[in-house]
């Protein structure tokens, strides 16, 4: 006899490991697009990321002469870390067959190894301008990560867990309603995402030949499929701040385990909905933010850390007054 | 040999060390020494390994007790053997095991090893003997020849004045902790001179004294641990000693100094208070954020490994006052989290500590090297030593499936318990705690990403460097060794808490749920709907994607590859000093958390148009701790030394009238103290 709810879990879980997969160049393409109409421009087609992806990895890849054999490892690896955060971040459905297997610290620590081989690859050539992208996305990286788990204190008080198909039932549920504890969490998520994402304010994602860019600068050296994987990853990790966000702060229609097919299926179609509304807030609001000085992250990370901190302490004292 | 008791077969154990060390003597110089006597630590530090793990696995409650009719005559040695002594035994010896294979290899390019093989047994057997101490006075002779042994080891290459110093302020920091250590035992023991652990087990600490008496444990054992602010020593000596002695030092004898922590606060201290809590966490959250920081501006890649080992030291103390503040509200529960956490990480720095030193020993016998700045490109030269310390620094940086994240994950889990506690001061602490455990966490990763990526990866940036070789294959296979128990303490981090649970249920009462009977192998700390973590799925996973990925692309994509001069945006540079260095990898972080810490001041001299000469970077990184509260000390250590200069230069009817006065005084003392 086979048992039902471990199918269910299992193609839950396969679908939605498909779903990422297949929608996050789209998300980019989507916040490309924005950008462009808001700049009055028409803008590359929502399906030019796909084609910018098959065109890199039908190319050759040229590597670097002082490349050592960490080079061509690392796009696999950053790929296979991202891909397994995104696949156990909750996105219609919080009855994942895995989700068991890693919560909400183990998810951020994933991404922390995709960031750590990521910062390697960009010394392993031997070049200036890796260099300087593995140095700031350090700097970045360390300040942002305090910020994340301070974030993750204030969800873990509200919601007794880390793991978030836990959070995300108790979001839904009414006892929760409105905290300032939760606000302040969202917001210092917003910041730590934009940060980790390497959008604007903190790095621009479009350009190149500028000793301001951080995530650019470290992929570099890199071409052709190992550049096609790190592409997919930076828009993977992009679509998981994304469900995070969507899975904590506004968990709406969000199918339970063991719920029927169209309830799945209406799951599905919110979520794609959310990415949307998702996608173009964030390219509005990077059309109206200039770029940074790369020593005022901090400043803004440190308003992150805060935001959580301060959510955490209230947190503590209204629990217990 | 089963009918051997455990306890019997290690005090012959540290016997056999004891021999092989005075063996040594005679044949120190000889150039095939290092096979008999690292052949024997090798030896006898497996058998005392696997009879630890034996007690350990064995789960029983049983402890074994011996007296000996050594040391002082109306005490004896005692000696015992519970579960927390078989757990220390554990990581010890296998630390011992691992530093006796690498010094197989390694050895060989040891150019005064008459003045290391003596100590190196001798080390082994301090340490051995001070996890089965049962009294006062066998516990600090112990402590001491474990000092002295470790002493002598740093100073085995004296001709360098670094090494000198290191060893004269290393020998003034020990001294000054096992006075500490000795003022708390003689307080614990009290007027009647019960020396004996299982006697002040029974008495507790004098009543209003218990928290001198942790004062004194954590100055005694955290001097020996590197604790901030007595951590001075410890960057000195460890980087000093040879490579395999540095990790048996960063890896192993600061383990041991944990467990004398663990034997006093938790054992011998009688009931817990929650406010001992309170200096633990703050000293212990300000050594692990100051220890990374300091690792993070060293150049020496042994300097940054020592450094680091403070950080991690600092983990350990935080995870045992968060265990100190759950027991001294009765959250047993809670507390056994916390400590199996504690013990969990202590094994894990014994091994990717050794992994990671071991390495670097490697970097120092193919390139005579320890500055980064003139290392780089490794990793095209010595493939394997560099897979491996990629793996020592990727278990380090706490990422996962390796297992420094496992004990990290559960230390964040005991803060995560942390609403439950009563008491205000530590409800606003302990957040405050974990913040900056995140910080030191995510400053780690920084850390190694400059330490592998400086040596291992770029361009060479000396001759050295660039004819660099593989070390020898014993060598590797100890490193080898480490990095394969890295990885499987990572993925299967439930067997190690059980495993751990004895030494637990010893020293709390009570230990966390068995993990290896939930499905899966995840760990499951209070409740699956809380939080669980599986390290073999993760694995899994991520190997699995990866290897999906690899398919893929070489099934769809262009299998071609071409090499070719680097792109650098258009002007790549052929000297490889335009490279990122050490120092330019750490800018970013020292000038935005080192005005703070270090007050560091940098001035750029920029040479006027027209004017040749190069620009200049002037760096200035003070180390607060030594300026502040070090130097005013030698200061005034100076000026009394010199006003007891004249002491010297008495008559002898002086000197009586000095003795008979001081016996008066002491008289007086005794007489007023019953």
């Amino acid at each position: 006899m086979i048992d039902t709810s471990l199918i269910d879990g299992l193609s839950i879980q396969v679908s939605q490991m498909l779903l990422v997969l297949l929608l996050s160049p789209l998300l980019t393409g989507l916040v490309r697009k924005v950008k462009a109409r808001i700049l009055r421009r028409r803008g590359p087609p929502l399906l030019q990321s796909y084609r910018d992806l098959i065109r890199l990895v039908r190319k050759e890849a040229i590597v670097a002469e002082s490349a050592s054999w960490l080079f061509r490892i690392v796009p696999y690896i950053v790929f296979a870390t991202t891909w397994v955060a995104a696949a156990l971040v909750p996105t219609f459905a919080t009855g994942l067959l895995f989700s068991w297997s890693a919560d909400l610290i183990v998810i951020i620590a994933l991404l922390g190894s995709a960031r750590f081989f990521l910062a390697l690859a960009g010394m392993d050539v031997g070049t200036s301008f890796g260099g300087i992208g593995s140095s700031r996305e350090a700097m970045i990286a360390t300040l942002a990560e305090p910020a994340l788990m301070m974030i993750v204190f204030t969800l873990a008080l509200v919601a007794g867990s880390t793991q978030l198909s836990t959070v995300a039932g108790i979001m839904l549920s009414p006892g929760v309603g409105l905290r300032v504890s939760i606000g302040m969490a969202l917001v210092a998520l917003v910041i730590v995402a934009i940060a980790e994402n390497a959008r604007m304010p903190v790095d621009n994602p479009a350009t190149h030949l500028e000793l301001t860019m951080v995530h650019e600068a470290m992929v570099l050296e890199y071409s052709g499929r190992h550049l096609a994987l790190l592409e997919l990853s930076s828009s993977l990790k992009l679509l998981l701040y994304f469900s995070l966000i969507a899975c904590v702060f506004v968990p709406w229609s969000l199918a339970p385990a063991g719920a029927p097919l169209h309830v799945h299926l209406i799951g599905a179609a919110v979520y794609v909905a959310k990415l949307g509304v998702a996608g173009i807030l964030l390219a509005v609001f990077e059309s109206m933010i200039a770029k940074m000085r790369v020593f005022r992250v901090p400043d803004l990370l440190g308003a992150a850390f805060m935001l959580g901190f301060l959510g955490t302490l209230l947190l503590f004292v209204s629990r217990s007054l | 040999m089963t009918n051997w008791a455990p306890l019997d077969v290690l005090l012959w154990c540290i016997l056999a060390h004891l021999v092989t060390s005075g063996v040594a003597i005679p044949i120190g110089r000889v150039s095939w020494a290092r096979w008999p006597v690292y052949g024997a630590s090798l030896l006898i530090s497996g058998v005392a390994c696997a009879y630890g793990l034996m007690h350990l696995i064995a789960q029983s409650s049983v402890a074994w007790e011996t007296v000996l009719p050594l040391g002082l005559p109306w005490i004896g040695a005692h000696f015992r053997l519970d579960a927390l002594s078989a757990f220390f035994l554990v990581v010890i010896n296998l630390g011992g095991v691992a530093a006796s294979l690498y010094g197989l290899g390694y050895g060989r390019h040891e150019s005064a090893p008459e003045r290391v093989l003596p100590f190196f047994p001798m080390f082994l057997a301090g340490m051995n003997l001070v996890l089965l101490a049962a009294d006062a006075f066998t516990f600090l002779l112990s402590w001491e020849s474990m000092s002295l042994a470790s002493w002598a080891l740093v100073m085995t290459h004296h001709q360098e004045e670094g090494n000198r110093k290191a060893g004269y302020v290393y020998i003034a920091m020990a001294s000054f902790g096992t006075l500490a250590l000795l003022l708390a035992f003689g307080l614990m023991a009290g007027p009647d001179g019960g020396y004996a652990f299982a006697t002040m087990r029974a008495d507790g600490a004098p009543s209003g004294l218990a928290g001198l008496v942790l004062g004194l444990a954590l100055l005694g054992t955290g001097s020996k641990a590197g604790l901030v602010p007595l951590h001075v020593w410890l960057p000195l000596a460890h980087p000093a000693a040879p490579s395999h002695v540095s990790a048996l030092m960063s890896g192993v004898m600061t383990k041991v100094a944990i467990y004398g922590f663990i034997r006093l606060a938790f054992d011998l201290l009688g009931p817990i208070s929650w406010w001992w809590a309170v200096p633990v966490l703050i000293v212990g959250a300000v050594t692990a954020v100051l220890g990374v920081l300091s690792a993070l501006m060293q150049n020496d890649i042994k300097r940054v490994l020592a450094y680091s080992t403070i950080e991690n030291i600092g983990l350990i103390f935080v995870a045992l006052g968060l265990a100190l503040a759950f027991q001294g509200n009765g959250m047993t529960a809670a507390a056994a989290v916390a400590v199996t956490a504690a013990l969990f990480h202590v094994l894990n720095h014994s091994l990717f500590k050794s992994l990671l030193f071991f390495g670097a020993g490697a970097v120092l016998t193919a390139t005579g090297e320890r500055a980064m700045e003139n290392l780089g490109g490794l990793l095209n030269r010595m493939p394997t030593t560099g897979l491996l310390f990629l793996v020592g620094s990727v278990a380090i940086s706490a990422l996962p499936p390796l297992n420094g994240f496992a004990s990290e994950w559960l230390m964040l889990q005991a803060i995560l318990l942390s609403p439950e506690l009563p008491q205000w001061a530590l409800k606003l602490l302990i957040p405050a705690v974990g913040a900056m455990l995140a910080l030191a966490a995510a400053l780690a990763a920084a850390c190694f990403v400059r330490a592998f990526g400086i040596s291992f990866l770029g361009r060479p940036r000396s001759a050295a460097a660039s004819n660099a070789h593989e070390v020898d294959r014993i060598s590797i296979a100890a490193m080898s060794i480490l990095a394969v128990l890295c990885l499987l303490a990572g993925i299967f981090p439930a067997i190690i808490i059980d495993a751990v649970a004895p030494a637990v249920q010893t020293i709390i009462g009570t230990r966390m749920p068995v993990q290896t009977d939930i499905a899966w192998l995840s760990i499951v700390p209070i409740a699956e709907s809380r939080s669980s973590y599986n390290g073999l799925l993760v694995f899994i996973f991520i190997a699995a994607s990866a290897s999906l990925a690899v398919f893929a692309i070489h099934w769809l994509a262009s299998a071609k590859l071409r090499r070719a001069p680097a792109w650098d945006c258009g002007f790549p540079d052929g000297s490889p000093a335009t490279q990122y260095t050490a120092d330019s990898f750490a800018q970013p972080l020292r000038r935005v958390l080192g005005g703070f810490a270090f007050r560091v001041h940098e001035e750029i001299h920029v040479p006027l148009p027209g004017n040749g000469s190069p620009a200049r970077l002037i760096v200035t990184v003070h180390d607060l701790i030594w300026e502040w509260l070090y130097e005013p000390l030698i200061r005034l250590v100076n000026v009394l030394a010199e006003r007891l200069n004249h002491l010297q230069f008495l008559t002898i009817r002086r000197y009586l009238s000095l003795v008979f006065g001081e016996l008066i005084i002491l008289l007086l003392i005794l007489a007023s103290w019953t």
